[in-house]
């Protein structure tokens, strides 16, 4: 193999790939050849940047250029000019919102990336993800040679408590204590397993992990295979994620080829293997019992706890589960120890944690900064604010099973612990930022419609009792809202909670209690006034005509339903018992003279 | 794989040819002016002959990158060697029989090689 003085890098992840960066790789390796450059200069597709707004994104290394938003007819000029010239094509870095324009941008001095700290997504848009040669250069599987030949199993969970690491999927349970329990179970056979069915509306990072670092997943779970004395290893990842799939998969090939997955791996006389399981897209079999069952090959519904899956997990045996983003930060810390690790983030939350930024945000994509990092810095500094000047509203955090945090607590410093203290939750890591305009209402509508739908319907607070409460949302949004509607969801809410079988039900009324809690005026305008504060509710709208009316007759001719009358010339009227508050008048008034409240 | 050395010779083999996508900022950076002028004047095999050599002595964190024109076409092709924590070094009118004993003697043993640099060209 050649040594290669440049390496142009262009994102295949599934943000960019749906921008067509398949065909950018094409054009590039084109184009490359025809400039003669080909034994100088390598193609690479990597897995996601993080910078999903951007996309496509190319970087050319040695300098580290870092290319936004490529279309296809820009790639000659990136060769011919810097492949072939070394000159970087200025018009085509990326620029931040408020940089000045000369800067040469680079992936260490973008706003987006310098406040971030990235562990679990350290090899995400570096290493090509489809050669375990790559992630072995960059220190790849020798956590697993080194816990292999030098330390007991006992060591290894020491270490992973020590560590202070807590899992990622968002119940935030040490995975050091996990592991314990598991590994004190006594069984002929053990399981460990990854949970891949990243469900949650907004949330990618498992995805963008198993795309752009499938063998950190590997590796890791062979680690947590020899703690708990489990030979066999399953992911059960969503069929949504073919590209995720696909890398992972040829990565557990590629490590069977090798050695670093089947009999005696490194000699140390242990076995581990380790399968996929695809998920058929029910949200239900995230939640650890409904999974196993899925894995079973039974219908995904959860079932009691105890037995918890340590004692009593997949195939009836002893099964220790952790969440992909868990699994990533693992080799690390083998590799730096423990205390390196906690001296990252706060006391009591150790490390980092990735987020998936979207919704009315200016940066849309993934960012991975330490925990306790105030809530401002992630939707500012990286996020790059809000879009269109509009103003700050709240950000969702922990998707269904989470709760919105207004503007009075932006300051929060992100963890765990101080996520729930303000009835939100860490979850995943979705973080769905919502402006003025967003209803908070109609918010929580949103998600408990997306709740009722995913309920297995095996319980029934979660089955009936979510279906209840949506449709009192729907008619409050409707407009149809009436006196003790709040308290009966309140009421509802807390039944719920308390007496649902799994996770999905036992925080499915998170969004309308944290919506309650923040903007209960806001449910008050809805039910009482008749009213939508941000004037979203369609139902809830009513369009007037003010005295800045030039009677021009454009509102009266593009009305649908001819709720509009007036003369030439004359200040128009809206019939509101007419109006199907469709918006068209609005638009096409010159004038500014048609207002909604 | 069945031993931590195994693991390690993929390691140092790959580690090579990813090594400009490494952090840290103790590379030394070979960068070379690839301008029209500097093209004209031949310095493209001057570029693959640092390339080749560098894959030949199996130098690690030694990066071989172009630049664009710094309006001394008179002298190309010319390239900087910048070493971590030292003055750059010019070298002008370079060509590839040249590139072995820069390698050899700036890049591994740290001392420049005079006569080949642009202090030396333009003291005559």
């Amino acid at each position: 193999m050649d040594l290669f003085r440049a390496h142009v890098l262009v994102c295949g992840g599934t943000g960019c790939t749906s921008s067509g960066s398949a065909e950018l790789i094409a054009r590039f390796e084109e184009q490359i050849a025809k400039n003669g450059l080909d034994k100088e200069v390598k193609v690479i597709r990597t897995g996601c940047f993080g910078l999903c707004e951007a996309g496509p994104v190319v970087i050319v290394y040695p300098e580290g250029t870092f290319y936004s938003r490529i279309r296809v007819e820009d790639v000659d000029e990136i060769v011919s000019e810097h492949l072939l010239k070394g000159r970087t094509v200025q018009h085509l870095v990326y620029k931040e919102k408020a940089a000045e324009e000369e800067q040469h941008a680079t992936l260490e001095n973008i706003d987006f990336y310098r406040p971030q700290m990235r562990l679990a997504l350290r090899n995400c848009g570096v290493i090509d993800p489809e050669n375990i040669d790559e992630y072995i250069a960059f220190d790849g599987y020798k956590a697993l040679a080194k816990v292999l030949t030098e330390w007991k199993p006992e060591d290894v969970i020491k270490e992973m408590i020590d560590s202070g690491l807590r899992g990622r999927g968002g119940g935030g349970f040490p995975t050091g204590k996990k592991w314990q329990f598991a590994a004190a179970s006594k069984a002929d056979q053990k399981y460990i397993i990854c949970n891949a069915d990243e469900g949650d509306p907004g949330a990618f990072m498992d995805r963008s992990i198993l795309e752009g670092d499938p063998h950190s997943v590997i590796e890791a779970m062979a680690i947590g295979g020899y703690a708990i004395g489990a030979t066999e290893g399953y992911v059960y990842v969503r069929a949504e994620y073919p590209i995720a799939v696909k890398r992972l998969q040829l990565a557990i090939d590629q490590a069977r080829e090798y050695g670093l997955l089947g009999k005696n791996i490194f000699g140390s006389g242990f076995d581990f293997d380790m399968y996929i399981r695809l998920g058929a897209g029910a949200f239900v079999c995230g939640e650890e019992t409904a999974l196993m069952r899925s894995i079973e090959g039974g219908r995904g519904e959860p079932t009691p706890k105890p037995p918890f899956p340590a004692v009593r997990g997949l195939f009836d045996k002893p099964s220790n589960i952790n969440n992909v983003e868990t699994y990533a930060n693992i080799p690390l810390i083998i590799n730096k120890g423990a205390d390196w690790f906690k001296s990252i983030g706060t006391p009591g939350n150790s490390g980092t944690k990735v987020f998936a930024l979207g919704g009315k945000i200016n940066n849309t994509g993934l960012v991975e900064v330490p925990m306790g990092t105030p809530l401002r810095d992630v939707i500012y500094k990286i996020g790059g604010g809000i879009p269109n000047g509009k103003a700050f509203k709240a950000v969702q955090t922990g998707g269904p099973s989470g709760g919105c945090i207004p503007a009075e607590h932006l300051d929060i410093a992100i963890d765990y612990d101080s996520l729930t203290s303000i009835g939100s939750m860490m979850g995943s890591g979705g973080m769905i930022v919502m402006d003025e305009d967003n209803c908070m209402v109609d918010i929580a509508r949103f998600f408990l419609d997306f709740t009722v739908d995913e309920s297995c319907g095996k319980c029934t607070p979660c089955r009936i009792g979510t279906k209840r409460m949506l449709e009192i949302l729907e008619r409050i949004t409707e407009g149809k809202g009436e006196e003790g509607d709040i308290e009966k969801l309140e009421a509802l809410a807390n039944n719920i909670k308390s007496t649902a079988l799994c996770g999905l039900g036992q925080t499915a009324p998170n969004p309308v209690l944290s919506t309650l809690k923040y903007f209960r005026s806001e449910y008050e305008a809805h039910i009482k006034e008749k009213r939508c504060p941000a004037h979203h509710c369609q139902k809830l709208l009513n369009y007037e005509i003010t005295d800045k009316c030039r009677g021009c007759t454009a509102c009266a001719r593009v009305c649908p339903v001819n709720a509009i009358t007036g003369s030439v010339k004359e200040m128009h009227h809206i019939d509101t018992t007419k109006c199907i508050k469709c918006g068209s008048c609005m638009e096409k008034c010159r004038f500014g003279a048609i207002v909604k409240n | 794989m069945k031993s931590l050395a195994e693991l390690e010779a993929i390691r140092a083999k790959t580690l090579e040819k990813v090594a400009m996508r490494k952090e840290g900022d103790d590379a030394v950076r070979i960068v070379v002016g690839m301008a029209t002028c500097g093209i004209a004047a031949g310095a493209r095999p001057v570029m693959l002959k640092f390339v080749e050599e560098v894959q030949k002595r199996n130098l690690q964190n030694v990066t071989v990158s172009q630049t664009g024109c710094i309006g001394m076409c008179r002298l190309e092709p010319m390239l900087d060697v910048i070493m971590p924590g030292k003055e750059k070094v010019t070298y002008v009118k370079v060509n590839p029989d040249m590139v072995s004993r820069i390698v050899a003697e700036h890049i591994v043993n740290g001392r420049p090689v005079q006569e080949y640099t642009i202090g030396a060209a333009e003291g005559k």
